[in-house]
């Protein structure tokens, strides 16, 4: 039984917290945030993006950046917003949501930038 | 002009048998694939199933003349080979609508699989799709919920859902069963699930299951940050057992329950699913049953009519196929059944087995569910096969994780984002799988023991119900 590991999830740490799609994995690089801004983009959903303070990131609704981006399809623009989001919420948690409006979904939903977690 | 009355048995065909016949958008239409004993013609064989399904009996009687016949009959329209296949040919048959009763799948079904299937002058008889008019998809009462406002309760976006059936399916007590449940949420699942025979056996009744369950619900999401469901069993011997089980998982204010349609009875999971959506439940469905009636190329009901009549009928989630598990599944026909359950409209395409155009009007869509001796390596070509409105169910593949379940879950969570990522990025997920999965467990250990430990396993018999699309 040496070899077994343990999980090492815990209630007393807030680093066990997730935070949906790709939190499972390691924070994206620029250039892999940028491949996800280009998905978005090519499958024609409207890019938008969402801010929260850590401890509040179980809440359905998040803060919203001004609004989403309706058929911008710029990935320069979007990455420009993703910055200017996190420089005027230092600390918070930030997510990029590609809305589809055909299936009234969320096409894409993910946190690009993980705040630190008290 | 009347019609005089004539006692005596008329061949099928002289009333039924219509090929000039073109048919009407209100007609549910039906197509079958139909063996005849020898000596019966096509045409003769394929107007008795019309008629056997519809207003006909053996002989005739003076009471026909009281009614229009002609108004009510089914119609045999157009015969087809069957390709590859030379005994069995494909029927359609056009019903109208005043044959049927709003919004009751029972009633049409009744009629289209009734007692036709027993009748003499056809060897074997398989319905092979049914087209539903409009009018009767509005009037059915459909998923409770469907895939759009599953994503917004449970907060899940941009990927397929993760699952697992708790393993042993019998024996374990209330409390370590719970633990199971636990285990698996904690480690990155979005639901676990009873397996379809647990229901309320003297080693763990369901009031004690459904009570640990949601313990185990609520610690996980406490923990994870994440919302998280165990789909809880409340398939039961009378309906008055299954309404109390249900009520009382709501009580606990857990977020999924499940049952099993075909052996629960059409009428019994239509009144649950309705209690469903009125409660603000998602409801799992299971299928148990389905193979003895979808199984046989020849005989039965093909399971893309099941798909089609679950929609119907309600659920959120139905089982439909893995391709590349443990269970039967042809690939192409999988895709086909698994269009009908999420699409708005889906257009014939006999490479798929879709014999008619069906539009599905407002009806929500229902996550197929692939579940069944799948495991992280067949997470690329699932990702690929399935998209994102999906729900992957592993079992074995997480409980029988070298390191326990929780290990395993994240396993199968971090093979599902790594998927998910290259394929956003335009990778070929079922090209590049091995190394996308080998790059993702330098960062997951969990991963990498289990990659090491199914090693590439593959399931390769083949399928026995396989789609007629090609002379052989």
């Amino acid at each position: 039984m040496s070899q077994v590991q343990d999980y090492p999830s815990r209630l007393s740490t807030p680093e066990s917290r997730k935070f949906g799609t790709f939190s499972y994995l390691p924070p994206m690089s620029d250039d892999e945030v940028r491949k996800q801004v280009q998905y978005i983009v090519d499958k024609g959903f409207n890019p938008a993006i969402e801010h929260t303070e850590p401890k509040f990131a179980r809440q359905h609704y998040w803060y919203m950046w001004k609004l989403p981006m309706f058929g911008e399809t710029d990935v320069d623009r979007i990455l420009a917003e993703i910055e200017e989001c996190k420089a005027a919420n230092p600390g918070h948690h930030v997510r990029l949501i590609g809305y589809n409006n055909y299936t009234q979904s969320q096409g894409a939903n993910m946190v690009v930038f993980r705040g630190p977690v008290e | 002009m009347s019609k005089t009355y004539q006692a005596g048995v008329k061949e099928y065909r002289e009333t039924y048998w219509m090929p000039e016949y073109t048919p009407k958008d209100t007609d549910i239409l039906a197509v079958f694939k139909v063996i005849p004993q020898d000596g019966v013609p096509r045409e003769e064989a394929a107007a008795a199933v019309a008629a056997e399904s519809s207003t006909g009996t053996w002989t005739t009687v003076w009471t026909d003349l009281l009614t229009d016949l002609d108004y009510y009959k089914g119609r045999a329209y157009a015969i087809e080979d069957v390709p590859g296949h030379d005994d069995a040919f494909y029927a359609f048959v056009a019903y109208p609508a005043d044959l049927f009763e709003e919004g009751s799948v029972v009633n049409v079904f009744t009629s289209l699989v009734g007692n036709v299937f027993g009748f003499k002058a056809v060897r074997a008889l398989r319905l092979e799709d049914v087209r539903f008019p409009i009018w009767f998809v509005k009037t059915c009462y459909g998923p409770p919920h469907g895939i759009a406002v599953e994503r917004d309760k449970m907060d899940k976006y941009g990927r397929p859902l993760l699952g697992c059936t708790i393993k042993p399916k019998l024996g374990l007590s209330a409390k370590n069963y719970g633990r199971a449940v636990y285990e698996v949420l904690r480690g990155g699942l979005d639901f676990s699930k009873d397996d379809e025979n647990v229901n309320s056996q003297p080693f763990m009744r369901w009031r004690d299951r459904f009570m640990f369950c949601q313990e185990a619900i609520d610690k996980a999401e406490a923990e994870t940050g994440e919302r998280k469901g165990h789909y809880m069993n409340v398939t039961a011997p009378t309906v008055e057992d299954m309404y109390q089980r249900a009520e009382f998982a709501k009580e606990l204010g857990t977020p999924i329950i499940m049952s099993d349609y075909l052996t629960l009875g059409w009428a019994a999971h239509n009144s649950l699913s309705k209690w469903c959506r009125d409660n603000g439940m998602l409801l799992h469905v299971h299928r148990a049953m389905h193979a003895v009636i979808d199984r046989n190329p020849n005989h039965g009901i093909n399971f893309r009519v099941l798909a089609k009549l679950l929609r119907l009928l309600g659920g959120d989630h139905l089982h439909s196929g893995t391709v590349v598990g443990k269970l039967e599944g042809d690939r192409e026909a999988t895709l086909g059944w698994i269009d009908q359950l999420r699409d708005r409209f889906v257009a014939e395409d006999r490479s798929r087995g879709i014999f008619f155009d069906q539009d599905w009007g407002s009806m929500p869509g229902v996550f197929p569910v692939a579940s069944g001796g799948i495991h992280i390596w067949h997470m690329p070509a699932l990702v690929s096969i399935f998209g994102d409105d999906s729900v992957l169910q592993f079992g074995g593949g997480t409980l029988g994780h070298p390191w326990g379940n929780a290990a395993g879950a994240a396993a199968n969570r971090v093979a599902l984002e790594a998927c998910v990522q290259a394929r956003n990025e335009g990778r070929e997920l079922e090209k590049e799988g091995k190394e996308i999965l080998t790059r993702a467990a330098q960062h997951s250990p969990e991963l990498k023991i289990a990659m090491e430990t199914w090693k590439e396993i593959k399931f390769e018999f083949d399928t026995v119900d396989k789609l007629d699309v090609s002379h052989r």
